[in-house]
């Protein structure tokens, strides 16, 4: 509790004991109502002294209709009943404790889920370790210059982004990704701010300011999206500029009208001291707080617990377009697969002749830099022994040629096999093919794919099943991408794609929906801004360290997880479900509060705790939002 | 030119008066305020004088919560 908070808490406690004390003495002794009154205001300006005061500070303002102002005229009006009428006093004391109560109450678990939020994304880095003359030092990460070499011990968040230069250690990344898989770092690797270093001492040289690091990044992005107000948020606001006088306005008319009317058509004595209770009731109803408090909590909670599983959501905005999604387009390399090629499979001509087949085809290929290349070596594993190649020759758009331990081998694509005047074997699956020709004779094939990520499938299922549709696009052959497609379940498919037909594409699927459902475009950032930003959301992922992806994209996704997608689409689906609670709940108990006060079945008691009450509720609920473990 | 200034204020609705009323101030060209992070940016309009369109800022906000802070610095 912050110490203005323990002020008023002391001033309610004093308050309460006096006016219970008040109370039980008045029962026994009756006093005089002018003595009545002198004794109940002690406790009423102890606990309402600066309701008052701002209430004259917004007049004087002309401010009218604020909440202190609505809260000063109706406990005075009650107060003013109490003398001309009934001799009561109590209620209007009790009004106005009830009321900082319930203020008290707001301010503190507002607080409270303002820190857990914050909590969840503090990965500020509180220093940086510089070697001094005598030891490390420590200094404000925000003054240490570019190419400096800080030290980062076990147990310590790396402050800025750099270069390690000496040690080897593992570092904890889940400040960044939120999923607290260790990863190896070796001298010469980039790393993030925001990571924990786990194991060994490490040194380093930045490579940004603070200000541009990762961390900084990341948390200018959270704490700003906020500001990016939802179309829910607008609503409100414009809800509680409207609300606040057309109930006060309608109390004035519930006050004064029906007594008029009464005077007037009926001839009947004006029975003021019905009716002026009521219209103060109204008063203290209008206060339109549970509202315009709980639906940005709700957000902040929503874009918070997203942030603590490695999402980044950029604004408010884009959370409640996030839930609204039907159509997910993907694109394929690097998002729904590794973009990685890797041998899936090996086809010799002859059976049991795949060692040699890989063993022909990777000393053939050890000279070329090609991915394709690349994965077949990496697929042999063992040491290449380049002593034995000899005359090796690149053709062209062809493969290549060489004489390994002076046998001649050509491994390469059917072109290739063609020249040679070998017949090849015809793949049955989608992937690259490199045939391989041994001595003259065709070997085999080797079949590359890049393989999908292991969640994909599954992140994919998760999305048909909350009734998204699934869309893929990419620059791979036809035949591949329906492969893709096909394994992983995608709906729609679209291959050969250049990166302006991707843009095209995307356009021409946002003109077929209807407008109300939303898309999402999910790339891994590096080449896909057009079209990220052409999306109705634009999601990056694997964006660890990579700037042009959170320039770009509306959602951030730090690693490359496709579940994550499945994820984010369920926070944002759980945040806004809890924003139409809140806006539905605190409507229609207001509502309710309004008719029956109107009617005179409820009293100024049950008008402040419908207040109170429904504000403490929304913002109970809203916290909710902050939970996203179980999703 | 957009600043981001640290703020103090108790309730929501409050905050919503504050950003009206630093809409409304000569020389902003918009502003927000987040309850939620205690924060007001304000974007100004070409060839304000910062400081001084800060100070009505300032003024205009206290007008509509007598209970506002503005960290200026």
């Amino acid at each position: 509790m912050t110490k203005k908070q323990k002020k008023v808490l002391i001033r309610i406690l004093v308050s309460a004991v006096l006016l219970i004390g008040i109370m039980i003495v008045d029962a026994q002794m009756e006093f005089h109502r002018w003595f009545a009154l002198g004794c109940y205001m002690v406790p009423y300006l102890i606990i309402g002294y600066d309701i008052l005061k701002k209430a004259a500070l917004g007049v004087w303002h002309r401010e009218l209709f604020d909440e202190n102002f609505l809260m000063a005229v109706a406990t005075l009006g009650a107060i003013a009943l109490g003398i001309f009428q009934t001799g009561d006093f109590e209620e209007s004391v009790a009004v106005m404790l009830f009321y900082q109560i319930g203020e008290l109450f707001q301010g503190y678990a507002v607080g409270r889920s303002r820190k857990n939020i914050t909590a969840l994304m503090d990965i500020r880095p509180d220093y940086a370790n510089i070697e001094g003359t005598d030891g490390l030092e420590q200094v404000d990460p925000d003054e240490v210059e570019i190419g400096t070499v800080i030290v980062v011990l076990p147990g310590e968040k790396v402050p800025i982004d750099g270069v390690v230069i000496e040690g080897t250690t593992t570092l904890n990344t889940s400040a960044l990704t939120g999923e607290s898989l260790p990863r190896e770092i070796q001298t010469g690797d980039e790393i993030s701010s925001g990571c924990v270093n786990i194991t060994g001492m490490i040194k380093m040289r930045t490579t940004k300011e603070f200000g541009d690091s990762t961390v900084s990044k990341i948390l200018d992005l959270v704490e700003n999206s906020s500001m990016k107000k939802s179309r829910s948020e607008n609503f409100i606001t414009k809800f509680a500029k409207v609300y606040t006088p057309v109930v006060c306005y309608s109390a004035l008319a519930l006050g004064i009208l029906p007594p008029l009317l009464q005077m007037w058509l009926w001839n009947a004595p004006a029975a003021w001291g019905i009716w002026l209770p009521r219209a103060l009731n109204f008063l203290v109803i209008s206060c339109p707080c549970a509202l315009v408090i709980s639906i940005p909590l709700s957000f902040f909670g929503g874009i918070g617990g997203a942030s603590a599983r490695g999402i980044l959501v950029k604004g408010s905005n884009y959370l409640e377009l996030l839930s609204k999604v039907k159509y997910m387009v993907f694109d394929k390399t690097g998002t729904l697969t590794k973009g990685v090629f890797q041998v899936t499979k090996l086809c010799p001509a002859e059976a049991d002749q795949e060692a040699e087949l890989l063993y022909y085809a990777a000393h053939a290929e050890s000279y070329s830099n090609h991915p394709i290349s690349r994965s077949i070596i990496e697929a042999y594993g063992k040491t290449i022994d380049h002593g034995l190649l000899s005359e090796v020759e690149e053709v062209s758009g062809h493969g290549v040629k060489a004489l390994v331990d002076g046998i001649p081998v050509a491994a390469g694509n059917q072109k290739l096999m063609k020249q040679l005047g070998l017949s090849w074997l015809e793949p049955d699956t989608a992937g690259t093919v490199v045939h391989v020709a041994v001595n003259g004779v065709y070997a085999g094939y080797i079949l590359i794919n890049d393989i999908e990520k292991p969640n994909s499938a599954k992140a994919i299922t998760g999305l048909k099943a909350i009734g998204v549709k699934t869309v893929m696009l990419t620059g791979d052959s036809d035949r591949v991408a329906k492969d893709v497609a096909a394994k992983l379940g995608i709906d729609e498919v679209y291959g050969e794609l250049l990166p302006a037909d991707k843009v095209e594409r995307v356009e021409a699927l946002i003109e077929q929906k209807p407008p109300k459902e939303k898309l999402a475009f999910v790339g891994d950032g590096i080449n896909d801004a057009p079209v990220l930003s052409r999306a109705d959301i634009g999601i990056a992922m694997g964006a660890m360290g990579s700037d042009a992806a959170i320039e770009a994209a509306d959602i951030v996704l730090m690693d490359d997880d496709p579940a994550k997608i499945l994820l984010a689409m369920k926070i944002s689906r759980k945040t806004l479900r809890i924003v139409y609670q809140n806006i539905v709940l605190a409507l229609l108990v207001k509502l309710a509060c309004l008719i029956l006060s109107a009617c005179g079945l409820v009293g100024m008691w049950a008008a402040i705790f419908a207040d109170v009450g429904v504000m403490v509720l929304a913002v109970l609920n809203a916290t909710r939002a902050l939970r996203t473990r179980r999703l | 030119m957009k600043k981001t200034y640290n703020i103090e204020v108790d309730c929501a609705n409050c905050a919503l008066k504050m950003e009206d009323a630093a809409k409304k101030t000569e020389g902003v060209a918009d502003a927000t305020v987040s309850f939620m992070t205690q924060k007001m940016k304000v974007e100004f309009a070409e060839g304000a004088d910062i400081d001084m369109v800060m100070r009505q800022v300032c003024k205009a906000c206290k007008k509509v919560e007598s209970d506002c802070e503005i960290f200026l610095s």
